[in-house]
């Protein structure tokens, strides 16, 4: 019992400091952020802040129509991470749970297409952009978004969807469930967690995505929210105040989001019960 | 008896050809239920990775127009023995395998070892899980930043202040400009941004472990480090794999770190492959050479993620 609260504490410790080691580049962040302006590096360096002002955030608000940014930020990323869940769900049910030949020479070749980084291919990635006239439209950057992703998800989706044991689907076929109800009703319900975090990442990832954003967007007001932060970098070339508070005005989202979601990652998950 | 015999064996013909047309349905079957699932994928990706690929290969052995899209004339193997012969391929080369090597054991163990704490605290998960997953959730942009101005040199950098104030080092260190620490502060960078991400899908893959297992074990009198390492990983195995192939790949083609935190500096030494690439492509716009340099580094990606699976694969036997 003595060795058991031990190792409890010892836990507790481990990820106290894991926690610390996380948060005090952002409390550095928050409390610079809370300073008039800084085009040096404060010295001291101050960890909390001496004073409550956002007057900062509200600059960075205003500048730069941060505003509209964001909103268009919000539209795009909401659009792709709907799109990629939904075809990566198919795709990952079609390679895990469904039998055709030459499947596993086909998922080859999607495992082969992971591996090369898809900013290495930019050259022919925006001529093919150009010739569909996806330039300059959400649509084709949310199918962009879709292709270059989609290798890594199915992969990632498949190793969850091939946990789950075969009985559970033959007992609904032999009920007279087709493949899309055994889709539909039991293998996406059972994996809400993956889903729950993949969800998350996918959101976080293109929340942040921002070579082809700036690259395949021309039009100023259609630009998205990494593109504005760069954007302050440039402008204010040291005025580390305004950056760090357009950055944490950018983290919000992906919070709400991570919060919001994070609870579906505790619940379910486990296959407690399903099978005997 | 001639013609029993040879009834027999055009029987068996006929039938071995029933089986065929049968086996050759079933497989068409199988393909008319699977591709509602599996199209639109197909067509993503041969459009925006396969065809991209292809093309790239082909750009890199002839001289190359962007402004018209065309392949000039055909030069063969120059950029490849151009590059082979550069002193910053290797250099390149060299750090993309300390980034990647350091930043991939580190975010697997750290990873595993912060997703096992929170998955055994038994209260405040939510909490934990939060705070150590803001660094992800935080653009690389405003990290790559963030980093430079905490590794800035002077006494007035956060961590020179710290090390400063515990008598830790006499003098402040200038982290961004000798090579070595250089890489060392790109690589913490690499690791502080990414635990969260390996906690969370190790997070996920420990949820889907059932608790019986865990039970039975305490009944049978394991010790915690033995549930670990008997039960724990062999079942995050496959989680393993899979991370262990993302974060190589991901490793190998990072670059807004080395843009943004050191600058490629000193004298492009902490430069690493996909920053050759990018730099080649759209500052030198030499799109035919970084073609070439993308194939390669492509190739060396793909040999890497080859070898890590077939080790992984002898390990199981």
């Amino acid at each position: 019992m003595k060795q058991k609260k031990l190792t409890e504490a010892f836990g507790y410790l481990g990820l106290v400091l894991f926690s610390i080691v996380a948060v005090i580049p952002f409390l550095y962040m928050f409390s610079t952020s809370m300073l008039e302006s800084s085009f040096v590096i404060p010295y001291p360096p101050k960890l909390f802040p001496t004073r409550i002002n956002f007057d900062n955030y509200i600059l960075a608000w205003n500048g730069n129509h941060f505003g509209r940014y964001f909103a268009n930020s919000l539209i795009v990323v909401t659009l792709s991470t709907t799109f990629i869940m939904i075809i990566s769900c198919l795709s990952a049910y079609g390679f895990s749970r469904l039998k055709f030949p030459g499947r596993d020479l086909l998922f080859g070749l999607f495992l082969f297409s992971m591996m090369i980084p898809s900013v290495t291919n930019i050259t022919p990635i925006f001529t093919i952009m150009k010739s569909l006239k996806l330039i300059d439209s959400y649509f084709g950057l949310t199918l962009l978004y879709t292709g270059i992703s989609i290798a890594s998800n199915t992969y990632f989706l498949r190793n969850f969807f091939l946990l789950f044991p075969h009985e559970l689907e033959e007992a609904m076929t032999i009920d007279g469930g087709t493949k899309w109800t055994c889709f539909v009703h039991l293998l996406l319900p059972l994996s809400k967690p993956a889903l729950a975090t993949f969800g998350i990442l996918t959101f976080a990832n293109n929340w942040e995505e921002f070579l082809y954003a700036l690259i395949f967007i021309k039009t100023e007001s259609k630009r998205t929210l990494p593109i504005a932060i760069k954007l302050f970098e440039g402008q204010f070339v040291s005025n580390w105040s305004l950056i760090f508070a357009a950055s944490l005005i950018a983290v919000v989202p992906i919070l709400i989001i991570y919060i919001t979601f994070q609870k579906y990652l505790i619940k379910g998950g486990s296959l407690d019960g399903t099978i005997k | 008896m001639r013609r029993v015999s040879f009834g027999f064996s055009l029987c068996i013909t006929r039938k071995e050809k029933k089986m065929k047309i049968l086996k050759k349905s079933k497989g068409l079957d199988q393909w008319v239920q699977a591709l509602p699932y599996i199209l639109p994928s197909l067509i993503l990706i041969s459009l925006f990775v396969i065809y991209p690929l292809l093309k790239n290969i082909k750009i890199s052995f002839f001289n190359y127009d962007i402004l018209q899209n065309k392949t000039l004339d055909f030069i063969g193997f120059k950029n490849y023995k151009t590059l082979f012969n550069s002193n910053e391929f290797f250099i390149s080369l060299r750090n993309s395998i300390i980034y990647t090597f350091f930043t991939v054991l580190g975010q697997l163990f750290f990873g595993l070892l912060l997703a096992n704490l929170i998955n055994n605290a038994r209260k405040n998960q939510t909490f934990f899980k939060v705070v150590t997953y803001l660094p992800v959730v935080t653009s690389w942009v405003v990290i790559s930043l963030l980093f430079r101005n905490i590794f800035s040199a002077g006494k007035s950098g956060l961590v020179n202040y710290f090390l400063l104030s515990i008598h830790l080092i006499p003098n402040p260190i200038s982290w961004l400009q000798n090579v070595g620490t250089a890489n060392f502060v790109l690589c913490l960078f690499g690791i502080w941004k990414g635990v969260g991400w390996t906690m969370l899908i190790y997070f996920a893959a420990l949820q889907g472990i059932s608790k019986t297992l865990y039970e039975a074990a305490v009944i049978d009198g394991a010790s915690s480090v033995q549930r670990f390492y008997k039960i724990t990983l062999p079942l995050v195995k496959n989680t393993t794999l899979y991370l262990l192939t993302v974060l190589t790949i991901g490793s190998f083609g990072a670059y807004i770190h080395v843009m943004m935190i050191t600058k490629g500096g000193p004298m492009g030494q902490t430069r690493e492959l996909m920053n050759m690439v990018y730099d080649t492509a759209f500052i030198s716009w030499n799109f035919s050479y970084a073609s070439a340099q993308a194939v390669i580094m492509g190739l060396i990606i793909f040999l890497l993620s080859f070898v890590q699976r077939k080790i992984t694969r002898e390990m199981e036997n």
